[in-house]
């Protein structure tokens, strides 16, 4: 076991994956959380179709649009950063990553003035089932991006190839979310 | 063993064995006040039994897990203990304090909070032993080697201090009064106490499979990971019906279906390092208790938590027989068995003999085991008309507790078993084997 590769074989397939392997275990369980919210939303949407409707009629899908093509954008930043480091490009490199975080809080921004829109309208999170799903899923989603700003600080100021890696992994699982949430919360009728 | 010191956890495993005879026999009198309502009524009330059950059941766990640090610390840091005499007289003050409660239970000196009905000083003398405990270990730890299992079970220890302070806090509104109540009970049993768990298993299959250290922290720590990812807001699954916003419904129910994660990966780790490792090791009676543990944790702990979890299925299930059948294997499976694997598997090794009265001891598992799994599902089934009789058709509780009365005699029947199950464990644990040893032949596999 004191060989590298062997050690990281003992990972099962998670050692073929870039980055720590540790990173995956929790992307897996997130997508885990988010996969049983978006079923329960499901569920309670054949539940309470009206009060679906009616809910998502109330949403900005402009912010959300948005939003979408911040994060989109971003993620490819972040994967930009990853190929400049492998090419040794210290400087594109930090200029993609500062490009991703950057958006990430532009996504942030965006997110508050939405919430703050909706809660004008009345909307709470224990207004309905639609809006308790909305604000709770938008909510934990918002806390991976704020978490995901973390660990794009740290892998800007820790630099190696494999941190590069984890940190940049988890920032396209909070982007890959986001591309699931949007549709099903804004878009479906 | 490696290190004198180490020693000190013989008076743990034997206070520990002590009360958990105690907890069984008194939980055997409670099950049978179930069926003979009005027994001894004037002298212990049902309450009182009750209590005395449920304190010695989690200081004997918890006395258990002290004395799992005191031994597997010192080997891990491959070092002494900072200080054998303070383990010492931590432990005579904590089962002073212990035998202080109870017979002021008797007395009816105590408070109303469930399992937390300890005097106010009784709670501040069980914070002196924690404190008490916390520094020698740390000490220990520090000026030590340090691993993966030292580190996640420092956390878990101290996350137990630390969560137990909430139940100092007691705040008069009744909603925030639970809220705070579930921080120690939840935050225990289903987050901190898991990662004792899951050192004191990492440790016991480094020990005994011979698995490369490596791999099992690899385990660890994902185990860990799922544990506390899972478990922290998985709280949420108490937080229903008792006055919170009703978000939590969403929260509790998607967090909690995820806690039999950690459990279900326990499973594949001891059954893998065993498989890997091969079977070699003389003490196949620890071996056993550490895969009894990891399966009847998966099925108390995770299968029957996950029965009751979801918001809409414990709108009808909240605080019937169902939870008690819960409650009793997830105890049982998780914190009784590793505890008991840990003192198959040190109490040879600190006594100097060899793994004596294995026969015995194992038949223990088979008929405790056998005995505690009869008993969920006597409470269970119990559950399931319960919930049909009160919650569906609307009889009154007294009402179906004569419905049930039937299964409760069956909970008595097993409880009975469970006794005799304990005695033969504590026996073989306890009292020497013929075959008494001057040295013990193996060595632990690194």
């Amino acid at each position: 076991m004191s060989e590298p590769s062997a050690q990281s074989d003992s990972w099962g397939v998670l050692s073929s994956l870039p980055g720590n392997p540790i990173m995956w275990v929790l992307i897996l369980s997130e997508l885990l959380v988010f996969g049983a919210f978006l079923l329960g939303f499901g569920g309670a949407r054949l539940v309470y179709p009206d009060v679906f409707r009616a809910g998502q009629a109330a949403l900005d899908v402009r912010m959300g649009g948005i939003n979408t093509l911040l994060l989109v954008t971003s993620g490819l930043l972040a994967a930009l950063a990853v190929e400049a480091r492998r090419a040794d490009r210290f400087g594109t490199m930090r200029l993609c990553l500062g490009g991703a975080g950057l958006l990430g809080v532009a996504f942030l921004v965006i997110k508050g003035l939405e919430w703050s829109r909706e809660a004008a309208l009345g909307h709470s999170l224990s207004s309905d089932t639609f809006f308790t799903l909305f604000y709770l899923m938008t909510g934990f989603h918002a806390a991976h991006v704020v978490m995901g700003l973390v660990v794009l600080a740290i892998i800007a100021r820790y630099d190696s190839l494999e941190n590069l890696e984890t940190g940049t992994a988890f920032w396209h699982m909070v982007d890959m979310i986001w591309l699931l949430l949007f549709p099903v919360l804004y878009l479906t009728r | 063993m490696k290190y004198q010191s180490q020693k000190v956890a013989l008076y743990y495993f034997g206070g520990a064995l002590a009360l958990f005879v105690v907890q069984v026999l008194v939980g055997t009198l409670a099950g049978t006040i179930y069926v003979v309502p009005n027994l001894l009524a004037d002298v212990i009330p049902f309450n009182i039994v009750r209590m005395i059950h449920t304190n010695a059941l989690i200081v004997w766990l918890l006395m258990g897990f002290f004395g799992c640090a005191y031994y597997l610390i010192p080997e891990e840091a491959e070092t002494e203990l900072h200080s054998p005499g303070l383990a010492i007289l931590q432990f005579w003050l904590f089962l002073a304090g212990a035998l202080a409660a109870v017979v002021g239970y008797l007395f009816h000196i105590h408070v109303g909070r469930e399992f937390l009905e300890q005097p106010l000083w009784i709670k501040l003398a069980i914070v002196v032993v924690a404190l008490m405990f916390l520094y020698n270990i740390t000490l220990t730890v520090l000026k030590g080697r340090k691993t993966a299992i030292t580190n996640v079970l420092l956390l878990g220890l101290w996350g137990i201090a630390v969560f137990f302070l909430f139940s100092l806090y007691n705040p008069s509104n009744l909603i925030l009064d639970k809220m705070f109540w579930w921080w120690v009970v939840h935050l225990w049993v289903e987050g901190v106490w898991e990662l004792v768990m899951a050192s004191v298993l990492a440790f016991l299959m480094i020990k005994m499979t011979g698995v490369d250290r490596e791999v099992v922290e690899k385990w660890l720590y994902v185990i860990i990971a799922l544990a506390l990812f899972s478990g922290i807001l998985g709280t949420g699954h108490h937080y229903y019906w008792i006055g919170t916003p009703a978000y939590w419904q969403w929260i509790g129910s998607i967090f909690s279906t995820f806690e039999v994660l950690p459990f279900f990966a326990m499973v594949i780790f001891t059954f893998t390092m065993v498989w890997k490792g091969g079977r070699n090791h003389p003490n196949k009676a620890a071996l056993l208790w550490s895969l009894g543990c990891s399966v009847f944790a998966f099925f108390g702990a995770g299968v029957w938590g996950f029965l009751h979890t979801l918001a809409p299925i414990n709108y009808y299930t909240h605080g019937t027989q169902v939870t008690a059948a819960h409650g009793h294997l997830a105890f049982y499976g998780a914190y009784v068995m590793v505890n008991i694997a840990m003192f198959t598997y040190a109490m040879p090794q600190l006594l100097g003999r060899a793994p004596y009265n294995q026969v015995l001891n194992m038949v223990g598992f088979w008929v405790t085991s056998a005995a505690m799994a009869f008993m969920t599902f006597a409470l269970t089934f119990a559950g399931v008309v319960q919930v049909h009789l009160q919650r569906v058709l609307g009889m009154t509780y007294m009402d179906v507790q004569d419905q049930v009365s039937l299964f409760y005699w069956f909970r008595l029947g097993a409880g009975v078993f469970v006794v005799l199950g304990v005695l033969m464990i504590v026996w073989s644990l306890v009292v020497p084997g013929a075959r008494t040893r001057e040295a013990v032949g193996y060595a632990p596999a690194e």
